[in-house]
């Protein structure tokens, strides 16, 4: 007995949700004394009036894809992995002793071995809390966030003991060289006649990251293996009746979900900073949870939801720089995205359940 | 080599006021979860407590309207917490990751709207503040050999929220394991059918449950900021609710062990900002980092079984659903 | 006159769409058994259910001792008297049987002086009804039986006048169930009122003055149990002559295909739950395993099916097999011919929330024939899958949709769709018509007779007796991790099967019930 339309539980249920969080986000801002319509019409110009803004706002999408990816591979194995900011930032780990380890001689190959190489870090750092989730039931969100702390220790760390270069005060790598520079959006959109803006920070990670989406969404609902993942995320107890490797399954769904939160480092470290700085992930980590949660953990709703908050974090740096809303409206928003799609989607579905169960029982009155 | 250079009075000292918060946060969490409710929301809540006692301070002069101010602001994200997880049975955990951000952002906005300093609450002083207290005779006793410095130094001289918490350990204790109160609340964690067909309310025990650890966490962070520290900056929990939290499952959801924990847990916060007595105990240097990640590594080996498992309230994490 | 001790008036309750009782009106007497008798679904739980406070009714009233009485929530119901045993144990398991009994009836604030007085109340309820239990024994440490029993001092405690009982020998041997039996006459004569939920017929005319019967949301009768018969009943819960036996021929078994030998099984808490199992199963036999449940059953069914490891030796076929190690998963399971229905279709045999088509390919998804290249071939399976539903007569024979939105028959027949038509050589079978109705339960079995006829090997574990005497070719008794016999069913009787069931092998011998309760009195069991 379905007691909702799959197209209302898919389309209905986030859009409310999002609604109700974007009703809210507009009632801080008027109690924080602005005009909540101007607030949008300063984003929306920042954020998506100019190639410069959708730059922006397309590098921190990219971001985001690969975080939201990461929570919503998890997801579908029934796992939780708050981890993706220690993993990421491992992932610049690795990326950065890809970049500064090794003669590159093209940007194309340093930016294969980067992939390798921050998803490599960022899996091992997964690694750790899957194995004793599946070997010892550790609960993975706890080792997850613990392995958050211990990865900003570790990279204190490296930075300040290690990578630091001699003489320099600042807990950073020193710049990588110049051949393993990633072409930004300007570079690929100029041969085609397209201008972009040459300061915008997007580069061809996001390609990768689209890239990364379909492949994703591919391996979910297209291959045995993203079968057993589903099927383990469901059902444990089934997965093991089907024979499916409760251990095996652990392991592979974190690792994955590792590698793809630890190749955002191509974004924000290669593509963007060219060195590896301190906090170089700075919660995006996080937002991946609520990109996850707002693409219903769907690659293609994980894209246009890592589209939104990449909006929402360039409009809200336009919005701090233009009025005197700080910044950290953006996590308001983003807390509010998450409580409402995550935490109170049955306030929204419940009273949803209710009008489609009454609007089912008029139409089959009369014929009765 | 000094060992005793670790047992520093000054490093005891600190170590009790750094645990105080990361106890009263512990102390909090096991109420929630003890009656089924996980909480990973415990930063969120502290600091959400200690911007608006810190701003209340501020404003009214009186450290007390402060703590009542942060005490009502960790309660309404306590109800936000209740509202998902006990009324609409959402997923505990993530309600408790969008309140600790809602908490994040929430408390610069405010702060920001208020004070216009960046983001932080102006300094406190005089009765903005706790301050400590002298215990009875605790100057004529130090001279007493031992003793005597141990008691003026150590037990003597905190403000009132340390002996608040310290307190709260056998209240806790009593509560759980020797009410009405407590049998319900442990009962609610392990199976709510047997609560519930008993005829008493699941819901209400687990708001209560809730409740009381929106009080604790408000105590926790009103003694962040005006207790420890003379106002509020922004993240000034960094991570304290993550360690409480590491430090609940390190005692196995038990009052005594949360106290024992914690610390545990604030030794290692005190010791951390010392490395010259590290150096002079050990002999060689410690890595500051290696201190600061110490709690996270221990809980993970704790969570992976290798020193007796921690196993939590049965019912924990699920929402409860009547059925026939 | 006396007054009913209840009374229920025109009582109406729809979840949604369905409705779960239509206008039911009950009276039963103070003093006596009234048994409540149905099919799964037909809503006798939920009957029950708003008696306790649990649901409540959209139209109807309640009387109580002759009062009309409003029952909220279970507090109100408890307050009128009534008393609820319920089918899933509502125990507090880390808690003493104390703590469990005073839980929401304690006398104020304070723990102390409560479990005081509740031990002095419960040695008195122990005398007086005859029920021992050690106060201040751990919940977990103690057998299905003594749980029971916990749960009936509960309602005792709150000085219950009605007690409520809802399929309460599910997990009982039939000793322990004439021993409940007992207590429930003794109670009787105390003056108590009791309501007994059951499907078993036995049960019913063993002890009930008074039944009713109740299909599909409807009571269809309520009778004196003097005044009517098993068959009578029978029909009136299914609306129509039902056979109560399995039609089929006989069966002419050839080799050996299934061959167990000394097998054991640990599980992780260290207890010894297989104890050196001996078995075999022929071609174009089925072997009915009885016990109750808890008694090994399940871990054979595991190991057998490849996801639980053991000790000992199998042989299929001849062939040895893989019993730990990186072999013994369900895959190499089937891929060696042994299919295998679970005793749980919706925790284990089905992904509730995937659809048919994707539940078809469930254990098979690797098979070479669902892949094209490294990608699955979706459409390859759904018309699979569309062939399944027809000859199993699924309905709606729709594959897109959810398992969850199936009925618990049509359910089942996706789970046997899929196994049987492996073409297995051994298909394991655990509670195959549980919960479900007695139109599939025909289909069903006629599905397995039909597996055997093709010469294939069965073992079929179930807790309801009849199923085993009626589909079983031989039957072997599991207690305790152990076999305890084997018997034909044409020589045997549930007398002898149900000794044999609580682990008592001479069964010549005259046994008294009470010898058979002091057998089970530490017996570790398990509540599914």
């Amino acid at each position: 007995m379905q007691k909702m339309p799959q197209w209302a539980e898919v389309t209905l249920v986030p859009l409310i949700s999002l609604l109700l969080a974007a009703i809210l986000s507009a009632l801080v801002i008027l109690a924080i004394g602005e005009n909540p319509i101007e607030a949008v019409n300063l984003m929306v110009t920042g954020a998506l009036g100019s190639t410069y803004g959708w730059g922006y706002t397309l590098y921190y999408a990219t971001n985001f894809m690969f975080t939201g990816l990461a929570v919503a591979v998890a997801f579908h194995a029934g796992l939780f992995n708050i981890g993706g900011e220690g993993q990421a930032t491992l992932g610049g780990l690795g990326v950065a002793l890809v970049c500064l380890m090794l003669p590159w001689p093209h940007w194309s190959l340093a930016l294969i071995g980067a992939i390798l190489g921050s998803a490599l870090f960022g899996a091992a750092w997964a690694a750790i809390p899957a194995y004793l989730q599946a070997k010892r039931g550790s609960h993975i969100v706890i080792t997850t966030i613990m392995f958050n702390f211990i990865a900003a220790a570790v990279m204190n760390y490296v930075l300040v003991n290690v990578l630091r270069p001699a003489g320099s005060m600042d807990p950073a790598t020193e710049r990588f060289p110049e051949a393993v520079h990633l072409p930004s959006l300007h570079d690929l959109l100029a041969p085609i006649g397209i201008s972009f803006s040459k300061a915008a920070p997007a580069n061809i990670s996001f390609v990768v990251a689209v890239i990364a989406c379909v492949l994703v969404w591919f391996l979910l609902w297209r291959t045995w293996l993203g079968y057993e993942i589903r099927c383990y995320g469901k059902s444990e107890p089934a997965a093991r009746y089907g024979g499916i490797s409760a251990v095996g399954i652990t392991m592979i769904a974190m690792l994955i979900s590792g590698a793809l939160a630890g190749m955002m480092a191509i974004n924000n470290v290669m593509g963007e900073a060219e060195r590896l700085v301190l906090n170089a992930v700075e919660g995006a980590g996080f937002i991946g949870i609520a990109v996850a949660l707002m693409g219903r953990s769907h690659p293609f709703g994980v894209f246009l939801a890592a589209i939104l908050f990449g909006f929402l974090y360039q409009g809200g740096a336009e919005l701090a720089l233009w009025t005197s809303i700080p910044r950290e409206l953006i996590v308001v928003i983003q807390a509010l995205v998450i409580l409402f799609t995550g935490a109170l989607d049955n306030m929204v579905r419940m009273p949803l359940e209710r009008l489609f169960l009454t609007m089912r029982r008029k139409r089959v009155e009369p014929a009765e | 080599m000094d060992i005793l250079a670790l047992f520093d009075l000054s490093v005891l000292d600190s170590t009790i006021r750094l645990a105080t918060p990361l106890l009263l946060a512990c102390l909090a969490g096991l109420f929630s979860e003890r009656a089924g409710i996980f909480d990973i929301g415990l930063e969120g809540k502290m600091l959400a407590a200690a911007m608006f006692s810190a701003a209340t301070a501020a404003i009214t002069g009186s450290v007390w309207l402060g703590l009542l101010a942060g005490i009502a602001a960790s309660m309404t994200l306590s109800g936000i917490h209740g509202l998902a997880s006990i009324t609409f049975r959402g997923n505990q955990l993530i309600s408790g990751v969008a309140i600790n951000f809602l908490a994040a952002g929430m408390t610069v906005l405010v702060a920001q709207d208020w004070f216009q300093q960046g983001g932080r609450t102006p300094s406190l002083i005089g009765g903005g503040r706790f301050e400590a207290i002298a215990l009875p005779f605790a100057e004529n006793l130090r001279s007493v050999p031992l003793i005597g410095p141990v008691y003026a130094e150590l037990i003597s001289g905190h403000s009132i929220l340390v002996y608040v918490a310290l307190l709260a350990v056998p209240g806790t204790w009593w509560i759980l394991f020797r009410t009405r109160f407590g049998l319900r609340l442990r009962a609610v964690g392990e199976n709510p059918a047997a609560v519930d067909t008993a005829g008493v309310s699941v819901v209400g025990l687990r708001f209560a449950a809730v409740g009381i650890c929106g009080i604790l966490c408000g105590i926790a962070g009103a003694y962040l900021s005006t207790g420890l520290q003379a106002g509020f900056v922004k993240d000034m929990t960094a991570g304290r609710g993550f360690i409480a939290l590491a430090a609940l499952i390190f005692a196995k959801w038990r009052p005594w062990h949360a106290l024992w924990a914690t610390l545990l847990f604030g030794y290692l916060s005190a010791i951390a900002l010392r490395p010259d007595l590290i150096e002079r105990a050990l002999g060689f240097q410690v890595q500051v980092q290696l201190l600061d990640a110490l709690p996270y590594i221990l809980t993970v080996v704790i969570l992976a079984g290798f020193v007796g498992k921690a196993i939590p309230p049965r019912a924990g994490g699920e929402p409860y659903v009547k059925e026939r | 006159m006396t007054e009913p001790a209840i009374e229920l008036k025109g009582i109406s309750k729809a979840f949604g769409p369905v409705q779960a009782n239509k206008d039911i009106s009950i009276r039963v007497m103070p003093g006596t058994i009234h048994g409540i008798i149905g099919e799964n679904g037909a809503g006798k739980s939920t009957l029950m259910s708003i008696l306790y406070g649990f649901y409540k009714a959209d139209a109807g009233e309640i009387w109580i001792n002759g009062n009309r009485t409003e029952i909220p929530d279970s507090q109100a119901a408890i307050a009128a008297g009534i008393g609820m045993v319920f089918q899933h144990f509502k125990l507090v398991q880390n808690f003493t049987v104390l703590e469990n009994i005073i839980l929401g009836a304690e006398d104020g604030g304070l723990l102390t002086p409560s479990l005081s007085k509740a031990r002095k109340t419960l040695i008195e309820l122990e005398k007086e009804y005859g029920l021992n239990v050690d106060p201040d024994a751990i919940i977990d440490e103690l057998g299905v039986g003594m749980q029971q029993r916990v749960e009936i001092l509960k309602a005792l405690y709150r000085q219950a006048d009605i007690l409520i009982l809802d399929e309460p020998t599910g997990v009982l041997t039939p000793a322990e169930a004439d021993q409940l039996f007992r207590i429930l006459d003794r109670l009787r004569e105390e003056g108590k009122t009791i309501i007994l939920i059951t499907h078993k017929l036995r049960e019913i005319m063993d002890i009930t003055d008074t039944v009713s019967v109740m299909r599909r949301g409807e009571m269809t009768a309520t009778v004196k149990t003097s005044e009517t018969s098993p068959e009578r009943l029978a029909e009136l819960m299914v609306g129509r002559k039902v056979l109560l036996r399995v039609d089929k021929a006989a069966a002419h078994p050839g080799d050996v295909v299934l061959d167990v030998k000394g097998l054991r099984v640990i599980d992780d808490k260290g207890v010894e739950r297989l104890k050196g199992i001996d078995l075999q199963v022929r071609a174009g036999e089925i072997v009915g395993i009885a016990g109750v449940a808890g008694n090994g059953q399940s871990e054979l069914l595991e190991v057998l099916g490849g996801y639980a490891e053991a000790t000992g030796s199998v042989t299929l076929n001849g062939q040895p097999i893989d019993l730990s190690g990186r072999h013994s998963d369900g895959r190499s399971r089937r891929a060696k011919g042994i299919a295998h229905v679970p005793e749980d279709r919706q925790r284990e045999g089905l992904i509730m929330d995937f659809m048919a088509w994707e539940n078809t390919a469930f254990g098979y998804h690797r098979d070479p024939a669902y892949q094209s290249g490294i990608l699955m071939n979706n459409t390859v399976i759904r018309e699979d899958t569309e062939g399944k539903m027809q000859r199993f007569d699924v309905r709606p024979p729709n594959p897109r949709l959810s398992a969850k939105n199936f009925s618990g028959g049509n359910q089942q027949k996706i789970v046997l769709a899929r196994e049987i038509e492996r073409n297995p050589d051994l298909l394991l079978v655990g509670q195959p018509t549980r919960g479900v109705d007695i139109g599939a339960i025909e289909f069903i079995h006629q599905q397995i007779v039909e597996l055997r006829d093709q010469g294939k090997a069965i073992l079929l574990v179930s807790v309801e007796l009849d199923e085993i005497m009626g589909l079983s070719d031989r039957i072997a008794v599991m207690f305790d991790g152990q076999i305890m016999g084997e018997r034909l069913p044409t020589e045997t009787d549930e007398k002898e099967l149900g000794l044999l069931m609580a682990g008592i092998t001479d069964t010549d011998k005259p046994h008294d019930a009470e010898e058979v309760a002091q057998a089970l009195a530490h017996r570790h069991g398990e509540v599914h």
